[in-house]
């Protein structure tokens, strides 16, 4: 283990670090709130000469990403950085960067998706990117940015997945919120990433390939067959590096993070800066003895099934906390809770109460008091026997 | 006798290239797209200038050549655009050899043949 230096960083800045101590090849990236200071504050050290990463200033986010396909079909080691809309603007390359197999590593500084225009956190715009092959990590604060980051990079280009990875943090609350982050030595970060050899480089004169080439009814199928089986397999390979990055920071990496789970009765489903805010109330219930829990997904791209599902399991009613709507999904509910519920059925959990509550949304604050109500809630669905409305709203003016 | 290996459309999906990757360079000869076509391009050779605008035009590189003099066209790569039919810039003096019809050196009949 090594020793961190503590720092004030904001949680953009926090990922700023990482991406110095990466020193990837090649970042493009355009501006926009609030992923902005993330890469401003990268352009810097390259403009400083404290990295020797090319920089490319783009037009667009969709030329970001073109950008980063074809550095990192080159062999690059590449990172970039969007929010929203931006990410919107990147689809149809965020599918492409997925389908060649290229391990670009983005952090998504979640925003609200327009319309109406809102530069606030909700998780619409990389939730609307989960089915698009890329691996999804959600940090509940900026040490958790700068850790996901870093251990990104190992995790896209394992041999055996190479696959992106998406590494997301809230907007604004712990984006532009300054907390105490350890970073790591320079050194110990540059030997954690190592260096990256491509499988496969179009730079590489010797071996002429061809990459994105026309790929007909006769062979689509197979490559997203082969596509899907990586992902299907990314678990042991997103263990194993948090695993070896946890003995190096000595902090503790879970793939699922479990509050209060050996005994609650009552448990909170939630991704990100909310987590935190659902711990602390959860602290306080159960120093007045109620049996409460909370379960945070690290990882929500391979969806975790079995370490959420084993934690909840037990409970007399479990709330899954959205900060997003999948429209027209079951009852207008979250990605989250519709991911859950699958996962119940599946692993053959029947009979649980779980109801859904979208939260947050455009940055609405979501105060301790609202998740008390949470769990009061829960507590009056497992006493009353009656589920009520499965998808509820939190914070909303009713 | 075929004039390419064709791809080998026997491999299950483990043994497929990640990504889509070609590491043959110059593989998509094997690719037979000829069989897309509806119309095909037929030339009178005979009367034919050898100007080579065909072989300039045509965007798939199936107007085949030998020492410098078109000899006809690749059948398992041609598409049958047109575009060669609508350059030619020579009209015949007899009727067309293929056709039997007036006009152009290359014309377009519609394909009855699906094998190449």
């Amino acid at each position: 283990m090594v020793t961190s230096k503590y720092m004030p960083l904001d949680g953009a800045n926090a990922v700023s670090q990482a991406m110095r101590q990466i020193d990837p090849d090649v970042v493009a990236a355009y501006p926009i709130t609030p992923q902005t200071a993330v890469v401003q504050n990268f352009s810097q050290y390259v403009a400083d000469g404290i990295v020797h990463t090319e920089f490319v200033a783009v037009e667009s986010e969709h030329a970001a990403m073109s950008a980063c396909v074809g550095a990192s079909a080159a062999g690059a080691r590449v990172m970039t950085a969007t929010s929203a809309n931006g990410l919107a603007l990147m689809w149809e390359m965020l599918y492409i960067a997925s389908g060649l197999r290229l391990p670009i590593v983005m952090t998504v500084v979640n925003r609200a998706l327009s319309s109406p225009l809102n530069i606030h956190c909700d998780h619409s715009d990389s939730m609307g990117a989960r089915d698009s092959g890329w691996l999804q990590l959600y940090a509940e604060t900026g040490q958790e940015a700068y850790d996901n980051t870093i251990q990104a990079i190992r995790i896209a280009e394992h041999p055996d997945l190479l696959l992106p990875v998406m590494s997301c943090q809230d907007g604004f609350i712990t984006g532009h919120g300054v907390e105490r982050v350890g970073i790591l030595p320079d050194e110990a970060v540059r030997e954690f990433v190592g260096e990256y050899k491509a499988k496969f480089s179009l730079l590489d004169v010797d071996n002429p390939i061809t990459m994105g080439a026309w790929d007909f009814t006769d062979y689509y199928f197979e490559h997203k067959r082969q596509q899907t089986e990586a992902m299907n397999n990314a678990m042991p390979i997103v263990r194993a590096v948090s695993e070896e990055y946890e003995r190096l920071s000595g902090r503790p990496q879970p793939i699922v993070d479990y509050f209060g789970m050996d005994d609650a009765e009552y448990a909170i489903v939630v991704l990100s800066s909310t987590a935190g805010t659902s711990r602390a109330v959860a602290r306080q219930l159960r120093a007045q003895g109620w049996k409460v829990g909370v379960v945070k997904p690290r990882v929500f791209r391979p969806f975790p099934a079995q370490e959420i599902i084993e934690a909840i399991k037990g409970c007399k009613a479990v709330a899954v906390l959205d900060r997003a709507i999948s429209f027209g999904a079951l009852y207008g509910s979250g990605p989250l809770f519709t991911d859950t519920c699958s996962a119940l059925y599946n692993l053959g959990v029947t009979g649980l109460p779980i109801v859904n509550y979208i939260y947050g949304l455009g940055g609405r604050d979501t105060l301790p008091s609202m998740i008390e109500s949470v769990y009061r809630d829960l507590r009056q669905v497992a006493e009353s026997g009656d589920r009520g409305a499965p998808v509820r709203y939190l914070g909303l003016r009713e | 006798m075929p004039k390419y290996e064709a791809p080998r459309l026997d491999r299950p999906w483990r043994e497929a290239n990640p990504g889509g990757v070609v590491l043959e360079p110059g593989n998509s000869v094997t690719y037979i797209t000829g069989t897309w076509r509806v119309m095909r391009p037929v030339r009178d050779l005979a009367q034919c200038t050898q100007c080579l605008i065909c072989w300039i035009m045509c965007p798939d590189a199936a107007i085949t050549i030998e020492e410098g003099k078109v000899t006809g066209f690749d059948y398992d790569h041609c598409k049958g655009c047109g575009i060669c039919a609508t350059e030619c810039p020579v009209n015949v003096k007899q009727p067309h050899a293929v056709t039997g019809q007036m006009g152009k050196v290359i014309q377009m009949v519609p394909e009855t043949d699906y094998t190449s």
